[in-house]
């Protein structure tokens, strides 16, 4: 289990996020990234404080958290891989592709491995459509997948 | 002269390896004591060919590529710092068809310079259209974009300057320009392309509209899953900043600009404007009724020109060689060039910017080569995952907005998807069902629920189910879908599904009743 920090200290940290980037235009956005950032996820403890910070209800933050895809409710795995599962992808094998890394790491979609070590989700779209089927691995960007790129892929996060 | 490599740092380019290679190349030059300097530029476009290596010559830029970084050690040894021979070699880039062919208008820069070096962007024409700009009225600017023809490249096809021109003529305290980077589509990427190869294209752009219609705050409203445009419009932001180029008084002009990059959080929904205005102001990404209209009451409630990125790095063009020029491109009422991105199942994948006008089929077949698999193209997708497949039977469409719109389609951000016999096309109409099902913001019921209802009606004709009213249901949840919904996630969704229909009935068939093998 990776510890979790004491929510005192989750108050203080989230607190210096939120000065820092209050005085943007629509801060709240950047503060919940800044925040995942800082986390790894958005933890439950974060919420009030940025609600008081910025007179909105805990209630709002939460459903903005909730909106959107990118936003963790608990900390991801130490790689996180993800695979595009949209149309030019599919037109060049992504299923498959999806199947096989599946069944290589022993997870489903929006799953972590027991040991922690990833965690894998679907993507709609990377860009890298002239390069499909494509994926990103801890931020880069993996084109023309095929059984070699998935196992060096598997290899890595195992590491 | 020391020796100029040039190495694709573009998204695409490190996805098939650049870095690597840029790596190997850096070490080689150590290794054998050559002083060279490697300018990390985006790409050209042609992705078949990247990672694609460029040296300047006395003669002009040769390229190699596809280069791996074995290849390395040979290229050195064949000379290729002077355009020396080797089984990479490609000659003059221009010169290479797939970008010989094509009209560089918005992205005559992209692939050719350094991203962040603004002398490299003056030396190839970059601001001159800002300070053409300068010299005119805001009224002036507005007159010259609208005569243009320039219309929304993100997929409405409004014209731009009829929008910059209520934004004008709205009076306010404080006005904003928004410049809508969601590029979710599938199939798309020339957004991410443009800003990772010629950032200041789209600063520049967003400069002009601001003078233009008095706004004096931009945002880049870029998504999430492009880290790699956001980390070079932030340090492109920053760098016209010291160069006065955005600031208090934009190249010394009267006129304040200044813009901020914003990130995305995974939302496809966001790329609808009105969706992309809740979430910049830090509100789920909910899709706003019309009236108001953003150009009246936009981000904060103040008027905001909201325009994609193609559409603001156009604009550049537009007033660096003036309206007429730009006009003269296209057909009907569609005019100027369109960077159509061919993507998926092709062999010449990649970016191909030309005036409108081409047919699906030149597109398809002469450009991408048909497909990688080289089996026979059954499927385009175009538009993204909310525009119609075509069959081949269509392939005569010329690339227009209109053209497109008489076929039950759409060009969108003029993605191409291409899909060989291979693909199931019930299944293509189920998967448009489910995205919208789970990219939908929830506001209204015809793409909230109907879009799960058109996964599980597609679900039984898959299974064989009552076919005959299951796909009429289908088709009456669609037309309550495409004319009950509030944006076009919901509305255009059935495109996907209802072209898919019309033009593959036979992959809606029941499946014939297998023998159980015994």
């Amino acid at each position: 289990m990776t510890m979790q920090p004491a929510s005192t200290e989750i108050t203080s940290r989230t607190a210096a996020i939120v000065q820092e980037l209050k005085g943007l235009e629509g801060p709240l956005l950047p503060i919940l990234h800044g925040i995942q950032e800082e986390f790894g996820h958005v933890p439950q403890d974060a919420l009030l404080v940025i609600a008081e910070a910025l007179n909105i209800s805990r209630a709002e933050v939460h459903g903005v958290v909730t909106f959107y895809h990118d936003y963790r409710s608990r900390p991801a795995g130490r790689h996180v891989l993800k695979v595009c599962q949209a149309e030019s992808c599919q037109s060049m094998g992504s299923d498959a592709i999806a199947a096989k890394l599946k069944q290589l790491l022993g997870i489903g979609f929006h799953e972590t491995t027991r040991d922690g070590s990833v965690t894998l989700e679907p993507v709609y779209c990377l860009g890298l459509c002239a390069c499909s089927p494509a994926a990103m691995l801890d931020g880069e960007v993996i084109g023309r997948l095929d059984g070699e790129k998935l196992d060096e892929i598997v290899a890595e996060v195992r590491s | 002269m020391i020796p100029r490599i040039y190495i694709p740092a573009d998204s695409g380019a490190l996805a098939l390896g650049a870095e690597k290679v840029a790596k190997a190349i850096a070490s080689e030059l150590a290794e054998r004591g050559i002083e060279a300097k490697i300018v990390r530029n985006g790409s050209r476009g042609a992705y078949f060919l990247e990672p694609m290596v460029e040296v300047a010559t006395a003669n002009g830029r040769v390229a190699y590529g596809p280069v791996k970084p074995s290849d390395v050690k040979s290229l050195f040894d064949s000379g290729f710092l002077t355009g020396g021979p080797h089984k990479r070699w490609l000659g003059a880039p221009d010169k290479i068809p797939f970008l010989a062919k094509q009209t560089r208008l918005t992205f005559a820069r992209c692939g050719v310079i350094d991203p962040l070096s603004l002398e490299s962007y003056k030396k190839h024409g970059g601001l001159n259209g800002l300070k053409n700009a300068l010299e005119l009225t805001p009224a002036a600017i507005v007159a010259q974009v609208t005569e243009s023809g320039l219309r929304g490249r993100g997929g409405a096809g409004f014209p731009t300057g009829i929008k910059w021109k209520t934004v004008l003529d709205t009076a306010a305290d404080r006005k904003y320009i928004v410049c809508n980077a969601d590029e979710g589509d599938s199939g798309t990427f020339a957004d991410r392309m443009i800003m990772e190869g010629d950032p200041f294209v789209l600063i520049e752009g967003m400069t002009i509209a601001g003078i233009a219609t008095a706004a004096t705050k931009g945002f880049v409203y870029i998504r999430s899953e492009y880290p790699h445009a956001v980390a070079m419009m932030q340090k492109a932001v920053e760098v016209a900043r010291k160069a006065g180029v955005l600031g208090a008084s934009v190249l010394g002009s009267p006129y304040a600009f200044d813009m901020e990059i914003r990130v995305g959080a995974g939302a496809y929904v966001c790329g609808e404007e009105t969706a992309l205005l809740d979430s910049l102001e830090g509100k789920r990404g909910m899709v706003r009724a019309k009236p108001p209209l953003p150009a009246h009451k936009g981000l904060f409630g103040k008027p905001t020109v909201i325009n994609n990125v193609i559409s603001l790095a156009s604009v550049p063009v537009i007033m660096d060689r003036g309206a007429a020029f730009y006009k003269d491109f296209g057909m009907g009422r569609s005019r100027g060039t369109i960077p159509i991105q061919i993507a998926g199942n092709v062999r010449y994948a990649g970016l191909f910017e030309a005036a409108f006008g081409m047919t699906l089929g030149e597109i398809v077949d002469e450009i991408g080569g048909g497909t990688a698999t080289g089996r026979p193209v059954k499927a385009v997708q175009v538009g993204g995952p909310l525009g119609a497949y075509f069959p081949r039977a269509l392939f005569d469409t010329p690339f227009d907005y209109e053209a497109f719109a008489a076929k039950d389609g759409l060009i969108g951000h003029a993605g191409i998807v291409v899909f060989d016999d291979t693909a199931d096309m019930l299944k293509q109409a189920r998967f448009a069902m489910e995205f919208c099902a789970i990219e939908s913001c929830g506001k209204c019921t015809p793409c909230r629920i109907g879009s799960t209802r058109g996964v599980e009606t597609i679900d039984k004709l898959a299974a064989g189910i009552e076919p005959e009213k299951n796909l009429a249901l289908v088709t009456d949840l669609c037309n309550t879908m495409k004319f009950g919904s509030l944006c076009a996630l919901g509305g255009f969704t059935p495109y996907p599904v209802m072209s898919s229909i019309t033009h593959f009935p036979d992959d809606f068939k029941p499946a014939p009743v297998r023998v159980a093998a015994e």
